[in-house]
């Protein structure tokens, strides 16, 4: 069975805050939920479906539908890291399309810019992380976000011949969008240059190769086509959605120069009916520069090893290259809540897809988008998430 | 590197015999008796055809750098992680010691060794062969 126009996004809502001091996670997905229960025009009773991730704090959705005070017949706490929200739009378009629920609310939220205690990227908080199996085997190696990421870069590079200079685009093209976001955590616009010569985070990639840290959040609600129909909003369609996990399988054959993105998008490209050609906007997961890169590959914007030369140039950047992307500033600048970017990926799409963007990155008659991300470590254990949705 | 103090590993009754060995000086890995293959991280049932027919071998611990980052962003002072592919074919997530870290390269020969770790077993690192 295809989810295809079987479900629309009727919500959305990212939180302005970029830093939460006196804010409660909890307290954050509630106020996400009510911005899209707003945005969509509906109220926390409409809701029959929810949907949250290794953020929410207590035990996933139980703790969180307790305290939001909802009543819901389906739910699903899958826990993919930061592409966790892409996934769940389209575990949220299956329920929907299989009449068990009408009214999904996905929710982001967490601080870690309040509560860090400085240094490392951070995996998921909570239990069973070292009870992994292959915790005795890699946990013990200092392993970041930064530098597990930067390992691909640097096999990227060697491979292809990828340079800084063709990450730093990216940085670039996210820095030209962010300028127009008001909420944006950085919003000055920055050169190659200024990229290069920003502090070596772990080899090859530079302060600025890296997201923001910010508090906040963000929720979707997908809805059932009547659901959408009745409400007055611009109609956005899910038409396609797929989920992959990659791992280091064994050690036989490691390749970091892929994700999963080479099987999450032509499943779901295909879902679609679509192609990479016809997409007019791209929300692609921008931890790091790298991320973007070979996801924009994996996804067949180009072949594999050219991603370096498709980056370049401002070819990203919106109104002036031929695949504009995070239009929003991306993690890159404007926000990456609770370290995981998935659910602004979502928003930013449907933005663009409503016309709802900023005027300066609005992209003329977008009427077909991906949302894609990764999350965990991009090249080996990790899960990718691609949907496609079409104004309707 | 030697700044950088590394954590006692998680041990359970899987992984026991391989940590064993460690306070030996000695670097296990596991191959499936059923397919013939090597696998890494080390596990009862082999992740390739899921027999439990997986044995313990000796291995010299030589490889290849596949890829690695130095972290210059820690309190502790530049490390090194990276990933071996072990002349047996799988590939080992670890840390390069012994070296100037500025000097790594990918497909540059290393050897194990073991480290001394904060209250637990030595694990295995790897250093220019």
């Amino acid at each position: 069975m295809s989810i295809k126009g079987k479900a629309y996004i009727g919500g959305i809502f990212e939180h302005p805050i970029r830093q939460a001091t006196d804010q409660s996670t909890p307290q954050l997905h509630a106020e996400c939920a009510k911005g899209a229960l707003a945005d969509a025009g509906l109220t926390k009773d409409d809701v029959d479906g929810y949907f949250c991730a290794g953020d929410a704090p207590g035990f996933g959705a139980m703790s969180m539908v307790d305290y939001m005070g909802l009543k819901v017949r389906h739910m699903d706490s899958t826990e993919t890291g930061g592409s966790s929200y892409l996934l769940h739009v389209g575990h949220a378009a299956q329920a929907v399309a299989a009449g068990k629920c009408r009214i999904a609310l996905v929710t982001l939220a967490g601080r870690p810019r309040a509560a860090r205690p400085g240094g490392g990227g951070g995996r998921p908080g909570g239990g069973g992380f070292n009870e992994a199996p292959e915790a005795g085997f890699e946990a013990i190696y200092g392993g970041t976000t930064h530098n597990t990421y930067a390992m691909c870069a640097m096999r990227h590079m060697h491979e292809f011949g990828t340079t800084s200079e063709q990450l730093a685009w990216i940085k670039v093209a996210a820095s030209h969008h962010a300028q127009w976001n008001p909420h944006a955590m950085l919003r000055e616009v920055v050169t190659v240059e200024d990229v290069l010569a920003s502090p070596m985070i772990a080899t090859p990639l530079h302060r600025m190769d890296c997201c923001v840290i910010t508090d906040g959040g963000g929720a979707v609600i997908v809805v059932a086509p009547e659901v959408a129909r009745s409400l007055k909003r611009p109609l956005v369609k899910i038409i396609g959605a797929a989920e992959a996990p990659k791992g280091p399988a064994g050690g036989k054959d490691l390749d970091l120069t892929y994700s999963g993105a080479v099987w999450s998008g032509p499943a779901a490209f295909a879902e679609a009916g679509v192609t990479p050609a016809d997409i007019k906007y791209a929300s692609i997961y921008d931890s790091f520069t790298i991320t973007v890169l070979m996801q924009i590959e994996d996804l067949g914007f180009c072949k594999k090893g050219e991603g370096g030369r498709f980056v370049a140039d401002g070819n990203l950047i919106s109104g002036v290259g031929k695949l504009p992307f995070n239009t929003d500033g991306g993690g890159l600048c404007n926000n990456h809540p609770a370290n995981r970017g998935g659910i602004t990926k979502v928003i930013e799409a449907v933005r663009q897809l409503r016309g709802g963007a900023h005027p300066k990155v609005q992209v003329a008659s977008c009427d077909l988008a991906i949302a894609h991300g990764t999350g965990g470590s991009l090249g080996v254990r990790h899960g990718a998430a691609t949907v496609i949705m079409e104004r309707e | 590197m030697a700044d950088r103090k590394i954590p006692a590993p998680a041990v359970n009754n899987e992984s026991r015999p391989f940590w064993e060995a460690a306070r030996e000086g000695r670097f296990l890995i596991k191959r499936c008796r059923a397919c013939g293959q090597a696998h890494w991280y080390p596990r009862l049932n082999c992740p390739f055809c899921f027999s439990d027919q997986t044995a313990w071998e000796e291995s010299p611990g030589e490889g290849v750098i596949y890829t690695f980052s130095v972290m210059h962003h820690a309190t502790s002072g530049p490390y090194a992680i990276g990933y071996v592919t072990l002349a047996e074919g799988p590939a080992v997530l670890t840390n390069f010691v012994g070296c100037d870290l500025g000097a790594l390269k990918i497909g540059q020969k290393v050897k194990v060794r073991f480290q001394e770790t904060e209250g637990g077993p030595p694990v295995p690192v790897f250093a220019p062969a």
